[in-house]
Parts: C-alpha cells; structure tokens; sequence
C-alpha cells in the first residue's frame, strides 16, 4: 500500500514500508521493521505496545526528530501528501510549523522553564507570522478553547507554576493553534492523576470533533487508546503485528500478541480467588537482533517450524490487517501459565495482624506545615490483602513508610502488631518486629543495589533477617530464589543485567526472607509492561496464598487493587475518605471521590458509565480545603455544611465506612439513577451529560 | 531503547574496560603517562650523563650531538635532567592524590549520610575552602609548618581532600534517597554497613573520575609550589624546580634550559587529563 | 528573590568568618616565637619580649583573634613583620594591579570560553569539538608557568611581539598597560578557557537535547530562534556560577603569573610575604582574597536569580 498516486483525498498521514534504525555500540540496530498504515483525515489511529516496540520512534520519524544516532534505512513518510524525507530545511520547518503538532509525556519538561506561558503559545501565532498585536489576543483565545478558567493570569505564569494537568492543556494549546491537519500524542496523560487524565482525554476528544484534527494516539494502555481511537495498530519488537477497528481488534484479537497481551490485564472484576492471570512468557527481542521468522515466534503457542523461519506478511484476515501465519487459530491460544487457583480460605475470624490507630504526619516546608497523612485508622487481617488507592498527594505512600518505621508519625497515633504496639521509628523495633513488616518498592532500579549480585542481595537479606547460615543458608537461598520463579543462574548476575520482571521477582524474593507478616507493595508493577505485570501479580498472589501473609497493596490502577484486594482504602488529601470490601467498593454506593475517581479510569469492558467530571485540580495538602477536603471538586456538594464541617468516617453497612455528609441512602439512590440514565443513553458520555443536564 | 531482557549479559565492568581501548583520549593520554612513569622508574639507566653532576666548563651550552637538550648554567646534561626530573613529582602528586581520595571519601560519605549539623558545619568549612586556591593554601601551611615532601603530600592531600570530599558527598546524597538503603535499614544494617558496602561501591565511579582529575591538578600544584620555591627543593632535578632557577635567563637566549623542562610538564599534565577525560567518558555511558 | 539573596549573603558571610578563622589559626601554627623569628636568634630576650607584647601575640588567642577581625573590618589590616608599616598600604594599590589584570583575563576567556563550548556543542562528536574540547581539557591542566614560559619564548623573545615584563613605564597611558598585560593574561586565559568551555558545552547539549527545545523545533521556530530563546538562555545558567568560582583559581593563578612577569599584585605579594615569613601580610591578603571570591560568587547569584525565574518568583509562591 503505497502512500503515492492520484486520489481524491490525501490520507493524513501515510507510512510505506518505513524501518529505522539506531546506531549503539558501533552497530545499526533495526527499531522499526517495514512499518506501513494510513491515517485518513479526521481520523483518530492508536498505536500500542510495551515498551521498546518502537512506539516513539514512528512518532520522532513523522516530524523527523529523530535523535541523533537514528536513521531511515527505508521506506517513506508521507504527511498531508508531502514526502516529509525528501523536504529542505524550510519546507520542514514549514510543515511543522502548519501541518503537524505533536504533544509528549511530561509536560512539564516540553514547556520552557524560562519563558512565560504567554510567550511560548504566542511563538506558535509568530511561526505563521500574525502580526505582533495579535498573538496575545490570539494565545488567550486558545487558552480558553483548553478550558483554562483564568487565560489572563496563566499567560504571565512560568510553566513551573502550574499543575502537570495545567501543563498539559498548554502544550494541546501550542499543538492546536494553527490548527494543524495532524497531531500526534505521545502517552500525553501518561503520569497524570486519574481524574487528571480523564479531563486532558476529554478535552483532546472535543478539540478533535472541533477542529477535524487526525490523530495518531499512541499509548501503553489499551483501554486509553480504545475510548479515544477510530482504529488501532498493535506495534510488536518494532513490527506492527495487527490493524484494525478498535471495538473489533481489541474486543476479537487475531494475533496471538494481542490475544495474549489483552488476557494479562485483569478485566471485568477478575480477582486473584477467581483465576490466575495469564501471561506471556519469555521476553521481547532486543532492538536489531536478528529475525528469521516472525517476532513472537519465540513466545508463542501456536507457532510451528515455519514461524521461525519464515517472517509472516500483514495479510488481510476479515476486514483486519494481522502479520500471523495462522490467524484463524489465535482465538485458541493455550494459556501460558494455569488459571487454577487454590479454594479462597474462608475470610479469617483471627485477631488483626496490623492495627493503626489515629496515625497522622505533618510535614514542614518552609515553615509550613503540610498534614500528608491526617487521623488514619486501619486494621489488617491475617492473610489479607488491604488496597490503598489515591492519586498524588493523598499521603499513600507516606502512609506506607510509617508502617514500615521508615517515617517517624506524629505523637499521637498508634500502629499495634499482632496486638503489641509497634515502636514508630525503626531503630528502636525489635528483629522481630523489624523482619515482620516488609516492602516490595515500586521501582526495582532504585530498590535494588546495582553492584551487588542476585544472590548477595537476596543472602544478605536471609542472613539479617531470617538468621540463617552456612549450609542451612544455601538451602533457603535456593528455596526461595524457586519460590519467586528465578533460575540458580540468574543468582551470578547483577539487577542491570536483569530485565524489570526479574528485577522485580528479586525484590519480592528480598521483601520474604524473614517469613513477614506484612508486606507493603508500593506500587510494585507500575514500572513493568503489562505482560510482565501479570506474572508479578500472579506470584503476589500464589505467595500470599501459601504463607498466609498479608498485603498492604499501594496502586492507582484500579484494575490491578480490584485484582488483588480483598479490601480497599479510598485516600484523598491523606484522610480515608471511604474504606470497605473491594467488590462494595467497586460496586457502590460510594463516596462521590470513589465515584468520580471510578468513572474517570477508562477501561476495555464495553459497559463504561457516563463520566463525572470533577472541577479543578488536586489541592495541596499545605492548604487543604475547609471543612470536608473534597468539597471544591465534589460534584455532589450539599452545600454551607461541606465547607464548614470535616464529616466523620461513618459506617453505612457492616465492614463498609466513609467520610461525607450526604446520608448513605441519598447517595445510593443519586448513583443508581446516574448508572440507568448512562445506559439508557448507551456509552457516549456526551449524550448522558446532556440527558442528566437536561433532567 | 529501555532493558530488553538478559539479552546480553556483558558485565558493567568487560563494557568500560572495552570502551576505554577504543576512547583514543584515554589511550593518548594513558602512553604519555606511562612514559613517564617508565622514565621515573628506570631513567637512572637510560641517562647519557649523570643528571646531577656539574662541569662549569660545558655551562649552558645550546643543544648539539652530544648535549642533545644542551647544558644548564653548572653544565649539566639538560636531556638526562628532563629524564629523570618526573620522579619525585610522580611520588608525591599521586601520594597527595590518594590521600585526598581517602579523605575526601570518607569525610563526604559522613556528611552525606548523616546530614543534619554536621554537615552544614562541614560544608561552610569547605565552601570556606574552596574561597581559596590550593596552591595558596598550600603555601599558608607550608609557611607555617616548613617545606618537606612530607609536608607537600600532607598540604596537598588534605586541601584536595575537601573537593573530593563535596563530589562524594552529592553523589551520596542521590543515593540516600534511593530505596536499597531503606531496603537495608529494613534488615537492620547499620550505618556504617550501608556507607561502606551498600553506597560506596555505586559511587566509586565519580570517585574514580573526580580523584583522576585531581591527580591532574596535583601536578599542576605540586610543579607551581616547586617553581615559587616551596615544593620540591635542590638538587632534585625536578622540572618545575628546574624552570624556576633557570627562566631569568630566557631573555638572554638560553632558552633551552627551560623549554625542554616546560615541554615535559606539559605532556605529564595533558597526559593524565586526556586519561581523566576517557575515563570519564566510558563510566558515563 | 530577595529571600534567596538574603540566604546567600548570609551563607557568604559565614564562609567568610570560617576562612578568617582558618587563616588566623594556621598563622598560629607557625613554630616558635614570633619575635624571635623577626629578630633572629642572637637578639636579646628582653627586645623578644617587647616585640612580642608590641604585637600582641602574648594575649590569650580569641583576644588576638577579635581584635585582628575588628581592626580589618575598619579598614586597619596591622602592621608587616618585616616593613613594619601598615598592611594596608601595600595591599590597596597591589589590588588595584591584580584587578587590572584579572580583568583582562575574565573579559577575554568568558566570551571566549562560553563561544568555544557552545559552537562544541553544536557540532558535539564532530571534529570541531573534540578539537575544543580537547584543546580546552590540555590548556586547563598546564601550569601557569608552564604556558607562562612558553608564551615568553615565543611571543616576547623568538618574535618580539610583546614585552615580557607586565610592568609598564610610569604615567603609562590605558593602551600601554593593555599591551603589557596581554601577554601575562594569556595563561589564566588559557587555565579558565577550558573549565569555561566544558561546562557551557555540557549545559549546551541538555538543553539541545531537552524536551522544551523539542517543542520549540516542532513549533516550526527557525534554528536561530531555537538557539537565541529556548537553548542559550537556559544552557548557560550553570555556567555563571562556575565562572564565579574560578575567581579562586584566578588568583591562584596571578601569584605565579605576577612573579613570571614582575608585576605587582597582589599575587606577588603573598608570594614575598611567603619568602619573608611575614605572616599578618599573608593573612590579610589572603582575607582579601576570600572576600573578592565572595563577593564574585554573590555576584554570580544576582545574576542567576535575575535569569532564572523559578527563583525571581520564590517569593510570590
């Protein structure tokens, strides 16, 4: 499908054939292979895969940004019907400047520290040349259309002085404002709070219906790219692997990547007592390593002698584009891990292993006092796993360390271990204590000493903590480095020469050298790609079950804590705004935070609700509001009494709490009539708003 | 590209040392170190003339078949003095060196760690210091305590430490945060454990960077106290000693019995920084 | 802002009392008596005794060190062991030598420097920078005296094309002076050039490598445009306060410089206070230095506050 010859409409954006490659170590190594597809105009196409597919790289060739050590070893790049590789230099910056805008992650760093806002988004007005004059007028119109409340104050404001969300819609605003025919988003909400991310979403969604722009979206998260895009391509080891609508790609895969990347995720309410998660074994080819045959060959099922010898074509497969030899069979992938899971032991009458009680911490910055965990009472069951779900500054993890003895509390608030009360500061508990409550960190880079090897790392831990020696030592070591699914022969290496799942499976193994109670899971595989997500979340799950230990389980993916919680803890501004059994939670009544932070998540079930949209931007915890934290943003504000009154947890059913004024009768009757309206109207959250308006 | 896998399990360590043989600064610089290091060690032998003998008659004689370098003002052979003249800078600006490395390490991985008064203490102490160049440091202490070898590796050491010791201590200071320390006081290590086995090993690389610079600098400062007089003292035939009683007769057109001296400083310190610059340049890959 | 100069000011002062405290107490290191180090070994105790009491230096040390603080602040810098005159009449007009030539020097290698880095960077891993940055790297490790020599060789004795004394003829006019010290400046230029170069250089490539500039290109800005608005600006900000750092090398720097070409400053006079033992003249010179080097570095901080604005606006946050 070549991007040249006569026809009626120019696509927006066309790629024949493209490869590129990036020269490290003194070697080309091939990133892209033969990537081709079309975006016709108006069109929203999403591109998805893992990291290291080459996702940003098809984005950087578009406006030829590559860096430094890229290059196009072939193919072409058409872009409203000029050839962006053959363009001089003017050309180009004429293209740029008209006809392609592109906005990336972290919009704090795309923006000029130095330089105003206002000065910035004129520049956009100065490349088209309108007259000086102008360009104010101009900016400010644009800041409006991304729905900045106060234009005229953030045109003077320096990007550090503005919220990521902030941020973020000043970069849509620089993209959009000559009104360019395509713009390209690279994982633009990426890092951005829940609620955050679903505004930025939906402003990209009206802008697009505004304007006509085509898009290219390109994403990690499937369920993102499906809310926002016409069609997608899955993007595997630099190949695009399948093409397609999205309903229908996502909802009837046909390569067996997509198959199997679609069952890592856990979906429509799966939870760990339910089934173990599928996931996909081996690991991605390394950028220009040699490709006989098809790309997954290596990790797939299905494939047969002629896979790894001969590379498949991205043949038409009923109406879809599918690069497989075999694509009628994909729908049956035999699962790569088993499903079965131990019978769910009965919930446990034991006493509480962990019991916090008023646990606060104040912090000072610049002699103000910041409240980032305020009166938080929780208790842990034996064997039990507790979700903490908030966005940033809701004192999560902060929360967390103080469990651990790691962030001295204020006086006050009392943490209990198995009905002893726990020393606050680390050093004055006891080993016991100390190897009774364990972490799992976010990040394995940082949590793991890069000159150490596997097994210092995982021996020293047993030695401290579980005291053994010797021989006895070696025994354990071997026990345990089985236990996390890691081979003898990964004990020799040290975590850089480890991919991210095994770095991960090394800190778990750590975190259970002493047989802990508690574990503390920070964020534990919101650093991994999804297929590598699932294996992490399946070992969390098949420990706990066998050593009975209990889980404090830190994540604001809210498929993943509905996987593994039995249990969930709302946060908001550091207080529990709502704490019950996970599938209570999940279900409602909720409190309207848990409400709104529910419905901003997009996900891949067909059935989404209507979204509630929730007003400005997450307060600071230096100046939380008055009376109940919440109510600047809550669309279920009651009225004088929400601003002058914190509302005290109350219990609205057994085992089931939250913090609000609104009686619990009241809201549950307000959020069963929003869900019948949502599917009344079906899934456009356009239409239901305007239906509940309109009631 | 982020990690793909245990694709290529080459270590960190086979990956800098592949790098350094193919960075040509550090090769470049490397041969002209070792050179003097081979003339140090084993110039006693190479010499044509002893270095230290005079003969009045043959004074300052221009540069000829057999003064290849000429004769300095009590006739000695310049060639046999520029030979052996890297000995006694090559034993004490590497002993200043490490002196400076280990104190400077230790001082920043304690303030680094630990923070708090101390470390504001510390760090006004050394910012105090670095108010001054250290060669005029060195010449206070030298003033007060008297001129030996001794004296300059000590003066020297210590006045680099605190440079070093400011390197050591941001780079602990990023490490800190960073979650295998918390992962170690979760299995109760104590201080100096995680000091010396969990953060040192990770920042041995900047100190390996920043203590190679330095050696640079030690030579420049133990030369520039030897030329003013203060460093190394008579009869060592030492360079910068050499230039210092030599140069007031440049503009009578003996200018060979500084040049030669003054071309061999130059290639010791481009040497060691050329070293410095690959070394740097393959740690930060 | 201010809260941040303020902060500075306060952190400049306090270094300042730590060097003073660290030049007092190494004066008092010095072996033996005083006096008896002045007067030399034969001189009759009683004449030690009184020149001692004369100096002061049998007084209880915090006494001696209060006193030496409050006279130097009020412009009273003692007496010299050996002239027996006033410090301060030499110190002001060697000040006045030693900034003339420090000046020639930082208004030629800070152009000079920041050029070198910032076309380095723009042509980074091509020929044109490693010849900078290499050239940069050799010409920063060479001791003053090294380059010192050989720019007498070559430039004042094979060609003659300049004097190689700094010290110009009385009632000279600005022009001579310029023409005598281009030639001692010629080795600070060349220590300062290099340390000048990298830094600008390495600023250079991440801020030509940073998102913002990213954004700036695809903006459709012209090259120029991106280079004057979003690199430049940001790029060099570290790089001011590196340059006020190496006031300190500077100086180091003019000690050896002064006494290669016969200049005098202030270098050289440290330099002879040195040779002489004359340690309250080393102690007050080397006062002043710290001084200019605090007063460089706060320099540096107006500076940087005023270009960067997350700090220009601390104080409405």
């Amino acid at each position: 499908m070549a991007c040249t010859g006569p026809s009626m409409t120019e696509p927006a954006l066309c790629l024949d054939r493209l490869s590129v490659a990036y020269r490290t170590g003194g070697r080309d190594r091939a990133v892209l292979r033969e990537v081709s597809f079309t975006i016709a105009r108006g069109e929203a196409y999403g591109l998805v895969g893992e990291s290291g597919c080459g996702k940003s790289t098809v984005a950087l060739t578009a406006v030829r940004y590559l860096p430094r050590n890229g290059s196009i070893t072939g193919g072409s790049v058409m872009l409203d019907g000029t050839d962006v590789m053959r363009l001089g230099p003017e050309a180009l910056r004429q293209l740029r400047a008209n006809r392609v805008s592109m906005v990336y992650q972290d919009p704090g760093k795309a923006l000029n520290p130095s330089l105003t806002v206002g000065r910035q988004l004129a520049e956009v007005f100065e490349v088209v040349g309108v007259r000086p004059a102008e360009r104010e007028v101009r900016a400010l119109e644009m800041l409006k259309k991304v729905r900045i409340a106060d234009p005229g104050s953030v045109m003077r404001r320096y990007p550090h002085q503005l919220s990521g969300g902030m941020q973020q819609r000043v970069a849509i605003a620089m993209a959009l404002a000559n009104e360019p025919t395509m713009l390209i988003l690279d994982e633009p909400t990426t890092g951005l709070d829940a609620t955050v991310e679903a505004e930025v979403l939906d402003l990209i969604t009206d802008l697009r219906r505004e304007l006509g722009t085509s898009i290219l979206f390109i994403s990690h998260n499937l369920a993102v790219v499906a809310k926002m895009c016409d069609r997608v391509g899955v993007l595997y080891a630099g190949m695009l692997v399948e093409e397609g609508l999205t309903r229908e790609t996502l909802g009837s895969p046909r390569h067996p990547y997509t198959v199997a990347l679609l069952r890592c995720l856990p979906q429509g309410g799966q939870r760990k007592d339910h089934a173990r998660l599928d996931t996909i074994p081996g690991f991605l080819p390394s950028p220009g390593a040699p490709m006989p045959g098809c790309p997954f060959a290596e990790r797939c099922a299905l494939a047969d002698g002629r896979c790894r010898t001969e590379i498949p074509e991205l043949g038409d497969a009923h109406g879809r584009l599918v690069r497989c030899h075999y694509p009628d069979r994909a729908a049956d992938l035999p699962r790569s891990s088993p499903a079965d899971v131990a019978p769910a032991r009965p919930a446990s009458e034991a006493a509480p292993v962990l019991r916090v009680s008023n646990l606060s911490k104040t912090y000072s910055q610049g002699g103000h006092p910041i409240r980032a965990v305020a009166d938080v009472s929780l208790s842990l069951l034996p064997g039990e796993t507790l979700g903490l779900v908030g966005e940033s500054g809701s004192g999560k993890t902060t929360l967390a360390r103080m469990l651990l003895g790691l962030v001295q509390p204020d006086p006050g608030g009392t943490i209990e271990l198995d009905g002893k009360p726990l020393a606050a500061g680390l050093g004055q508990r006891c080993d016991e204590e100390v190897k009774a409550v364990q972490i799992v960190f976010q990040n394995p880079d940082s949590a793991l000493n890069r000159s150490h090897a596997v097994a210092r790392i995982i021996g020293r831990a047993l030695r401290r903590l579980g005291g053994f020696r010797g021989a006895d030592l070696s025994r354990r070591l071997d026990a345990l480095v089985e236990a996390v699914r890691l081979t003898p022969q990964h004990l020799a290496l040290r975590p850089s020469q480890l991919s991210g799942g095994l770095k991960q499976r090394v800190a778990i193994a750590r975190s259970f050298a002493g047989d802990p109670r508690v574990v503390v899971c920070d964020e534990p595989t919101s650093a991994l790609d999804v297929s590598v997500q699932a294996a992490i979340l399946n070992l969390l799950a098949e420990l706990q079950a066998k050593r009975d230990v209990s889980y404090v389980f830190i994540s604001h993916d809210l498929g993943v804590v509905r996987y593994l919680s039995d249990r969930i803890a709302v946060l908001y501004l550091g207080r529990i705004m709502e704490m019950g059994p996970s599938e209570r939670v999940f279900e409602g009544p909720n409190h309207p935070y848990t409400e709104a932070l529910l419905s901003a998540v997009p996900n891949l079930d067909e059935s989404q609700d209507s979204r509630i949209r929730l007003s400005g931007e997450i307060p600071s915890a230096a100046n939380p509001p008055s009376g109940c934290v919440f109510q600047n943003r809550c669309p279920r504000k009651l009225g004088a009494i929400c601003e002058t009154l914190e509302p005290p947890l109350t219990e609205m059913e057994p085992g089931h709490i939250f913090r609000c004024h609104i009686p619990a009768e009241d809201l549950e009757r307000l959020q069963r009539r929003r869900k019948a309206c949502a599917q009344i109207v079906g899934s456009s959250p356009e239409k239901a708003r305007r239906y509940e308006l309109a009631r | 590209m982020t990690n793909v896998a245990n694709a290529e399990p080459s270590s960190r360590r086979q990956d800098v040392v592949a790098a350094l043989f193919q960075s040509g600064s550090f090769l470049t610089g490397m041969t002209l170190v070792l050179f003097w290091v081979v003339c140090a060690l084993f110039g006693g032998h190479l010499v044509p003339y002893d270095p230290l003998t005079e003969d009045i008659l043959n004074a300052l004689g221009p540069p000829s078949a057999r003064h290849w370098f000429g004769t300095d003002q009590l006739g000695r052979d310049i060639l046999s003095r520029v030979i052996v003249g890297s000995r006694d800078l090559l034993i004490v600006a590497p002993l200043a060196t490490i002196l400076a490395t280990a104190v400077g390490t230790v001082l920043g991985l304690f303030i680094g760690y630990f923070r708090g008064v101390i470390d504001d203490v510390v760090s006004r102490l050394i910012e105090a210091k670095m108010a001054l160049p250290s060669v005029i440091v060195a010449l206070l202490a030298i003033v007060a305590l008297g001129t030996s070898e001794t004296t300059v590796i000590i003066v020297i050491g210590l006045s680099f430490g605190p440079v070093i010791a400011r390197t050591v201590r941001s780079a602990v200071l990023s490490e800190r945060e960073l979650d295998y320390v918390a992962a170690a006081k979760l299995r109760r290590e104590n201080a100096i454990h995680i000091m010396f086995v969990e953060i040192l090993p990770n920042i041995l690389p900047p100190i390996l960077v920043e203590s190679s610079v330095r050696l640079g600098y030690a030579i420049f400062a133990v030369a520039t106290l030897s030329f003013i007089g203060f460093g190394l003292q008579p009869p060592s035939p030492d360079w910068g000693l050499s230039i210092a009683t030599n140069y007031s007769m440049i503009s009578g057109g003996y200018w060979w019995t500084v040049l030669f001296d003054a071309l061999a400083i130059a290639s010791l310190v481009v040497g060691v920084n050329l070293t410095a610059d690959g070394l740097h340049g393959a740690l930060n890959d | 802002m201010n809260r941040f100069l303020a902060r500075r000011l306060a952190y400049s002062f306090v270094t300042l009392f730590v060097l003073s405290l660290l030049v007092f107490f190494l004066g008092q290191i010095l072996p033996g008596n005083v006096a008896r180090a002045i007067l030399g070994p034969f001189a009759d105790q009683q004449a030690v005794d009184a020149l001692n009491h004369q100096l002061g230096v049998d007084r209880p040390l915090f006494v001696q060190y209060g006193t030496w603080i409050w006279h130097f602040v009020q412009g009273d810098m003692g007496q010299s062991y050996i002239y027996r005159t006033p410090i301060a009449d030499f110190v002001v007009p060697a000040l006045s030598h030693s900034l003339k030539l420090a000046a020639v020097a930082f208004l030629v290698v800070v152009p000079l420097g920041i050029f070198g880095g910032v076309v380095a960077a723009l042509n980074v891993n091509r020929p044109t920078d490693r010849i900078i940055s290499l050239a940069g790297l050799s010409a920063a490790a060479m001791p003053e005296f090294v380059t010192g020599i050989l720019g007498i060789l070559v430039l004042g004795v094979w060609l003659g094309w300049l004097p190689i004394s700094a010290a110009w003829p009385d009632g000279a006019g600005a022009l001579t002076q310029l023409y005598h010290l281009i030639l001692p400046a010629i080795p600070l230029v060349l220590v300062l050039f290099g340390y000048i170069a990298r830094m600008a250089r390495a600023g250079m490539i991440e801020a030509l490598d940073s998102d913002y500039t990213r954004t700036a290109v695809l903006k459709g800005l012209r090259w120029r445009q991106v280079i004057w608005r979003h690199v430049l600006r940001n790029a060099l900000l570290p790089t001011i306060t590196v340059v006020a750092t190496q006031t300190g090398y500077l100086i180091g720097g003019l000690l050896v410089v002064e006494t290669l070409f016969r200049y005098q400053g202030i270098g050289s006079l440290i330099f002879n206070a040195a040779r002489a033992k004359d340690f309250p003249m080393l102690q007050a010179c080397v006062l002043i230095i710290g001084i200019a080097y605090a007063v460089a570095t706060l320099l540096a901080d107006v500076f940087y506050s005023l270009l960067n604005p997350r700090i220009r606006m601390e104080e409405s946050q």
